[in-house]
This record gives structure tokens, sequence and C-alpha cells, in this order.
């Protein structure tokens, strides 16, 4: 096998002159950057039959509109794991960030709820909070939100790439220290009544569609289904914008680098250290974002939004999309596949009607599985180029 | 004689691209066989099937007359064939007992019997004329002995053919030697050997016949004595190679392009100074543990370094690596795999991986993938490179010479003053290893300046300028090209001082 490389895709030209066989074929497809989704696709059609409402637009859009937030924290872990890190803080961060957007922002406040919070008087009052009703306000809670993600994240990063530390210690402590801080802040509670402009970003939409006749002059509500969101318009740009970095700058080539063999990339002149640092802020920016329209769509900034199960989802998705927890292999579109996959499952297990603990017990399953395929990938690949 | 292992039409593809063609062979029972080939010859592919690692596609093997088709490493393991390979497989955590009883310690009441261990190991070490504990972990062992420990193990499991994968490679002049002594040793007690080495002279002195593999054929075979080592070569790469080096086609200038004065890092380095001028190759010999390859690292900042100073073109060396190598200093390090290579990714990666900041105005700018396309071309076109697709073909699937070309290639992008070449040719074939040696000559003649550290004392005295030789962390001494002498050079690098002004240039 010399000239199709590994993950050549798997549609268009066939470049041997005799037909490949059933075997080349299944392992073309496999490696295929398309592998994932259409790995969804055959499971969304299995299963249409048997649940009828999977295919109902209202559940279609529902799909889509929780794939919007975690596809922004899962690309912010791409990068991790390309590096051949992990950033399990990614969920503290998202809880966090929240606090900080509401408690910046809220219009007003309950002193039942809020009066013990550490932050009540200090911040956050009856009148809300100090950017409530100032013009432009949103938009500095939102680079003050930025701001506290990126320290945190650069925080993360440099005492992975300066002392050496593993990532996984550095971020476990990132994640419990920041959580547990975040619920400090508010003693547990939501920060509620924030600003429509704020929620707009997290529930606006610009395209939805109606299906049936009008027979009313007025469309209720809940018929229409939001189909171009802003959420979508801000994952859909982070994601390019990651992809673009990722595949076209010198930053991205040198995150490959590192994720491949960090000591021959020293050695070679990449500035290491630097790329780790970023990496990881980019990471806390992306679980930032994500906190955002997690948060807006709640309509309320939540200490515990990134907890329990989120981080699970977010490194689940990543590698069931094929990114390899071995680093120096991960692609942004791998992820969009993996995030739509991983939608898909809960979406699926939630209409049959499972508990959550069941879910979670399918989709660890799941995770392993796509860790599985993970090392059957790289070894196939090996084998294949020699 | 009776045959111990034969080959039947033995044939091995992947992925219908033959490894091994319809090979055929028998090895007689207390043998040393010397396999000869260059890399991509099909010798690991034929080990490997030996050794149960991969099945063959077809043909069979035999194994004292019984067919043999061993499913698993366990089952050569269990039939008496073991492997010494290149890299050696020990657990350097744990002890040479430990290691040796690893896959079957025995028990006595569901408790590990250590006296039992012990003894035993003790038989064995002293078979081998290793004279340590065998409670000494092997961390603490030198590569020579931690190879004896290998065959060992070997010994210990009964093992009737012992296959040297490269046994050399990290050996002193001093431990080849024992370990020669070795497999004669084995030998006489009518173990037979497959001996593996690109290393001609001791294929040639230790085997009593020889195979040559080209294009995993079988292209030679016969009694040791009827070869000698161009005759070997000419087997090897199928035509005759006009000599192991290349002419040098330049003589080093007058100006000094780098100097190293009073380097001194306790432990390591001990008042190290020397020269280096523009278009000079200067060779740097010393045993294991001289400090030759820690003295590189030096150089290139990735070791702290207490007193002295470096220079090149005149301007003081300082700083991290990244700051070196813009002031143009260039490192291929003496092992590829773990600190040269990005193994998995593709080569065209690899070549750009030194200069990749000139693809973009900044780092977040846009990649200009056109030029990089053509100057990653042009330089697997330069470097002769042997590589399919390079843009998606990984480092991994090339030979080694052919990855040593792509690590010493992604440097000359950015077109460095002083190369430092850390055993450049280890692990290399012959072909390739010319090659390395015609471009070493060329980046001198274009007025560079070549360090070239090696272990192998030949190619120094075939390809340098002048050879500085260092003894635990010292200069002892340096001789120029009328003067190389193996005798005096190797008695140096045991310890013979010789006085310091022959060294300066």
């Amino acid at each position: 096998m010399t000239d199709s490389g590994p993950r050549a895709t798997v549609s268009g030209r066939d470049e041997f002159p005799a037909a490949p066989s059933v075997r080349q074929r299944a392992m073309r497809l496999f490696l295929s950057d398309y592998f994932v989704l259409y790995l969804s696709l055959a499971y969304f059609l299995v299963l249409v039959p048997f649940l009828p409402t999977l295919s109902n637009p209202a559940n279609l859009a529902n799909i889509l509109s929780n794939m919007w937030p975690l596809l922004v924290v899962a690309v912010g872990q791409t990068f991790v794991l390309t590096i051949a890190g992990i950033d399990l803080s990614q969920g503290s961060v998202v809880g966090f960030t929240s606090v900080i957007g509401a408690m910046l922002l809220a219009t007003s406040a309950s002193p039942d709820v809020l009066s013990n919070a550490p932050i009540w008087g200090l911040i956050i009052d009856e009148a809300g909070g100090p950017l409530a009703n100032v013009p432009g306000g949103v938009l500095v809670a939102i680079v003050a939100m930025v701001a506290a993600g990126a320290m945190i994240g650069a925080a993360n990063g440099l005492a992975i790439a300066h002392f050496r530390m593993p990532p996984f210690m550095v971020t476990l402590v990132t994640m419990i220290v920041i959580s547990a801080f975040a619920i400090f802040l508010t003693q547990s509670e939501n920060i509620r009544n924030l600003p429509e402009s704020y929620i707009q970003l997290g529930k606006g939409d610009i395209v939805s569609v109606y299906f049936g006749e009008q027979a009313e002059s007025r469309i209720p509500r809940r018929q229409i289904h939001s189909f171009i969101t802003y959420p979508m318009l801000i994952a859909v740009s982070v994601a390019i914008l990651a992809h673009v970095l990722l595949n076209s700058t010198v930053f991205g080539r040198q995150v490959f680098a590192i994720g491949t063999n960090r000591r021959a990339a020293e050695i070679s002149g990449i500035p290491v250290r630097r790329v780790i640092v970023l990496v990881f802020t980019i990471s806390a920016i992306c679980a930032t974002i994500g906190a955002l329209l997690y948060s807006t769509r709640l309509e309320a900034g939540r200490p515990t939004l990134g907890d329990g199960n989120f981080l699970l989802d977010v490194i689940g998705a990543t590698v069931i999309g094929g990114t390899s927890l071995f680093g120096g292999k991960g692609k942004i579109i791998w992820t969009v596949f993996g995030v739509f996959f991983f939608v898909l499952l809960s979406n699926t297990l939630n209409l049959m009607n499972l508990s959550s603990f069941h879910i979670d017990m399918v989709k660890g399953a799941v995770i392993v599985a796509a860790a599985l395929l993970d090392v059957l990938r790289t070894r196939l690949i090996r084998g294949e180029a020699s | 004689m009776t045959t111990l292992l034969s080959f039947q039409d033995l044939r091995k593809e992947y992925f219908g691209v033959p490894a091994v063609r319809d090979l055929t062979l028998d090895i007689r029972a207390g043998d040393v066989v010397g396999v000869i080939g260059e890399n991509g010859a099909g010798k690991s592919t034929l080990m490997n099937m030996v050794g149960g690692v991969v099945q063959p596609t077809d043909g069979e093997m035999r194994w004292q007359g019984e067919p043999y088709r061993p499913r698993s490493p366990g089952d050569a393991t269990a039939r008496g064939i073991a492997f010494i390979h290149q890299e050696l497989n020990l657990f350097t955590n744990l002890t040479i007992a430990e290691n040796i009883f690893v896959d079957q310690f025995p028990s006595r009441f569901g408790m590990i019997d250590r006296p039992a261990m012990r003894q035993r190991t003790a038989d064995l070490l002293q078979q081998l004329a290793l004279d340590v504990s065998p409670d000494t972990d092997v961390d603490s062992l030198a590569p020579g002995e931690r190879q004896l420990v290998e065959i060992a193990k070997a010994l210990h499991r009964d093992a009737e053919l012992i296959i040297f994968d490269e046994p050399t490679t990290s050996l002193t002049p001093r431990e080849t030697a024992r370990l020669f002594e070795t497999i004669e040793r084995l030998k006489a007690d009518g173990k037979t050997i497959l001996y593996i080495s690109h290393i001609l002279g001791d294929v040639k002195r230790l085997s009593d016949a020889i195979v040559v593999l080209r294009d995993g054929e079988l292209v030679e075979q016969g009694a040791a004595a009827d070869f000698d080592v161009p005759a070997m070569i000419t087997a090897m790469i199928g035509r005759a190679l006009g000599g192991l080096y290349p002419e040098r086609t330049s003589e080093p200038r007058d100006d000094v392009l780098f100097s190293a004065r009073g380097l001194t890092q306790p432990g390591i380095l001990e008042d190290v100074s020397f020269d280096i001028r523009a278009g000079e190759i200067l060779g740097l010999f010393g045993l294991m543990g001289s400090g030759r390859s820690e003295m590189a690292r030096i150089v290139f900042g990735l070791d702290p370094l207490e007193r002295g100073t470096l220079a090149l073109q005149g301007r003081p060396l300082t700083g991290g690596v990244r700051q070196r190598i813009a002031s143009g200093l260039a490192f291929v390090t003496e092992d590829r795999r773990a600190e040269g290579l990005l193994m998995d990714a593709a080569i065209a990666d690899n070549l750009s991986l030194v200069a990749i900041e000139e693809f973009g105005r900044t780092p977040l700018a846009f990649l200009d993938k056109t030029r990089l396309a053509r100057r990653t071309g042009q330089m697997q076109a330069d470097m002769l490179i042997k590589a399919g697709d390079i843009r998606t073909q990984p480092a991994r699937a090339l030979s080694g010479g052919n990855q040593q070309k792509v690590v010493i290639g992604k440097w000359l992008m950015r077109h460095p003053a002083l190369f430092i070449l850390d055993e450049p040719t280890r692990g290399v074939d012959v072909g390739a290893k010319f090659e390395i040696y015609a471009l070493a000559d060329r980046l001198a003649a274009a007025g560079s300046g070549v360090l070239f550290i090696s272990s192998e004392l030949e190619e120094l005295t075939g390809m340098c300028d002048r050879i500085m030789v260092m003894n635990r962390g010292e200069v002892m001494g340096g001789f120029d090209r009328a003067a190389f002498s193996d005798r005096d050079i190797l008695a140096m690098a045991f310890g013979k001082r010789v006085p310091a002004d022959e060294v300066a240039a």
C-alpha cells in the first residue's frame, strides 16, 4: 500500500484497477474521516422504526440544540488530547464562568436565595449585578468570563509546561478547586433574572421552521422548530476557527508535533512550553463559551453547571470522533461527528425511557468501545504503512 | 550434522507486497549463521516468522524435522528459540534474578522461592562469566552486561537457537569482545546461533556460514570462509560499491567557525576546549560514558553547563535550544526514534518541523502550503529519500537509512552553520551509510562545520579531517588526518594521554 495514505476518504474515485475486496472496502470505510458520521446515520435509521418520535422535527431540533454547547467544549478538548494531554477542569470552568457572567449581569436577585452567599452585597444585591442595565454590559460581562476562563487555562498550562506536572493531576486539582470556589461564591444557589439580550445568545433563533398547514393566524410557539440559532452560529464559528487553527497554521503543526513526540519537537526548536500553555488556554476559553451557551439556555448562572457526567460527555464525544488519547492525532471534523453521535445516543436512550443510571452505563460502555477503536485504528494504520 | 531449522518456499506478504519471497534455507544445528542484508531486505520479517510474531503467507518452516507453525512468541520460546533484540527486553527496575524468572517464578508453599531463583541465576551468570550478584538491579548494569542477562534468560529456558539482532550497537569494544567470547562458548555448548548485523567484519569473524538477503530473496549463501567484506557488500546491494567512504572533496578553511572553551559540568565534562573550522569534519571518538553525547547535548543547550563559553561564527552561543538553532546549530541525535523523528507523522511534516515558522508570517497566520510542499519535495529529491507520497506516508514506514536522511533533511531546511551528528549511521545499511558520508562531505564543502560523533572508529578515520578523543569527560588529545592510527586512538580512548597541543587546530 504505497499511495493510499491512512484515512483516505472512501468516496470519490477508485484508484485501484481491480475492484477492492470487501475487506479492503471495509477497512477504508473504517479509517475514513466520515466513519462516525456514517455510524450515526446508520444508528439513526435502524432506530427510527422503533422510536417514531426520533424523527419528529421537534426531536431533531432538540438534538441539534443539544449539540452546540457540547461541540464548543469538545473542540477545546480536541486541542488538549492532540498534544497528548487531558483537561478535566473544563466542567468546573463552565460552572465558574457561568456564575461570573450571571453575577455581573443579573437584573435583580432575591435575598431569600442569595443573602448567605459571599458575593451578596459585595457584587450583587436586590438591584442585581454591577452590569445590570448598563449599555454594553453583556459584552463586558462576556469579556470578564473569557478572561477568567483564560486565566484558569493558562494556570493549568503553566503548571504542566514549566513544572512538567502530569496534565491529569493538574487539571484534576483545578477541577476540584474551581468548582468548590464556584459553589462557595453562591452557596450553591443559582443566579437568575438574566437580561433578555444575554439570554438571546443561548435561545435566539434566526431561521425556524413550521411543518403543516397554517390553520390559524398564529402558529403556537411549540410547533415552531428552531433550526438556525445563535448557539449554532457561535458553535459553528468556533469549530471553523479551530479547524483552521489546527490545520492551516504554524501553531497547528506545532500542536501535532508535540502530541506525536514532545522530545523530538523540543530538540527541533518547537516552543513546546508556549504551545502547551496556549492549548490549555484555548481549552478553557472553549469551556467558557460553552458556559455562555449552557447558562443562557438555562437562564441562570449555576455553579454546578458542568458537574457530574459532563466531563464524560465531552471526553467521550471527542474520543468517539477519533481523536486519539495517545496524542498526535485529532481533527475538528471528527469531533463534530463524535458530538453528533453522542448527542444522538443520549437522545435515543432518553426516548427509550431509560433511567439516568442506565444511560450513564451505556455511555460508559460506548466510550470504552471508542477507546478500543482508537487502539485498533492506530494498529491498522501502522500495519498499512509497513 | 543435522538440520535444526529449515524454510521451504517461505513467503510473507504485507497487504500484497512481499517482504520475504519463496525462501528456502536449511540451518544446521551447532552453526553460527550470519544473516546480512540491507534494511528492508527481509531479515526482520524472517526473524519475526521464526519468533511467531507474524505468520507466513505461504510455505513452511520445520523445526528438528517437524512442521513448525508458531502462532505466538510463546510457541517459539517453548520450542527453544530465544531472541536477543536490538532493544533489550529487560525490566530495568527488577533484579537480574527476577528478570530471568519473570514469566515463571518458582514457588514454594505459594510464595516465591527466592533462594532457588538466586542459586539458578548465580549458576547461569557464572556460565557466562558475569561476575555480579543475582540481586543486582538491571538498572545499574552496563549495556553489555544487560545483554549477558538476556543471554542468561535464553539459557535458562534451554534455548537451542539463539537469534542475535544487531547485538553490538550499544556496546563498547571491550563489551563486544566479551560478547564474541560468549558466542564462541555457546557454540561450543552446541547451541545454534543466528547473528544479524550490519557490521560485516564481525559477521565474517563469528560465522560458520553466511546468508545474504536482498529484497526478500535469498541471493547468496555459503561458508563464511568464502566471503570477504567487499563480496558481502556486493551481494547485499546487488552491485559493487566503489568504496566504503566517498572521497573528501574539500579542505577545511582557515577561519574558526566554532569554539568551546573550558566547558565544565561536574561529573560530566571537565575543562573541554576545542575549535572547529569552517568546512571541517571533526570526529569525536570515545567509549560509552566518555561524555561525547553529553557534550553534544550541552553544546546544543539541552543540558546545563556550569562553566565555560561557546561561540559560533564569533558570537557567543547562549540561551535555550531555540536560540541556538537560530544561531545556526543543528543536532542529529543518536536516538532517532525517540528524539529525531515524529514516527507517526508524515515525512513532509518531519522535514518541515525545524523550519516550520518560516512558512507563516506569525504562528497564527495561514501556512504557505504551496511553498511548504515545494520545499519539502525538493528536500526529498536532494536527499534521495526513497518514499511514496511524503505528505501521507509516515516516517515509521521508512528504512533506517531513509529515516536518518529525513532527520538530516529537516535541519538542512534551515541551512545551519554547524552540524552535530551523533552516531548518524547507527542502524543504517551500507548503501545509505555511504550517502550520509557523502552528505557530510557536501556540508563541509559548502563551508559548514561538522562534529561527527561515532563509536565506529573506522568511519571516523574514513571521513574526518581531525579526530578528538574523549575519556571520562575530558579531551585526551587529537589526531590530524595524516596521523590517524586506530591503535593510538583506541589507546587514548582507554585513557592514555597525549600532549594537548596536538589537538589545537
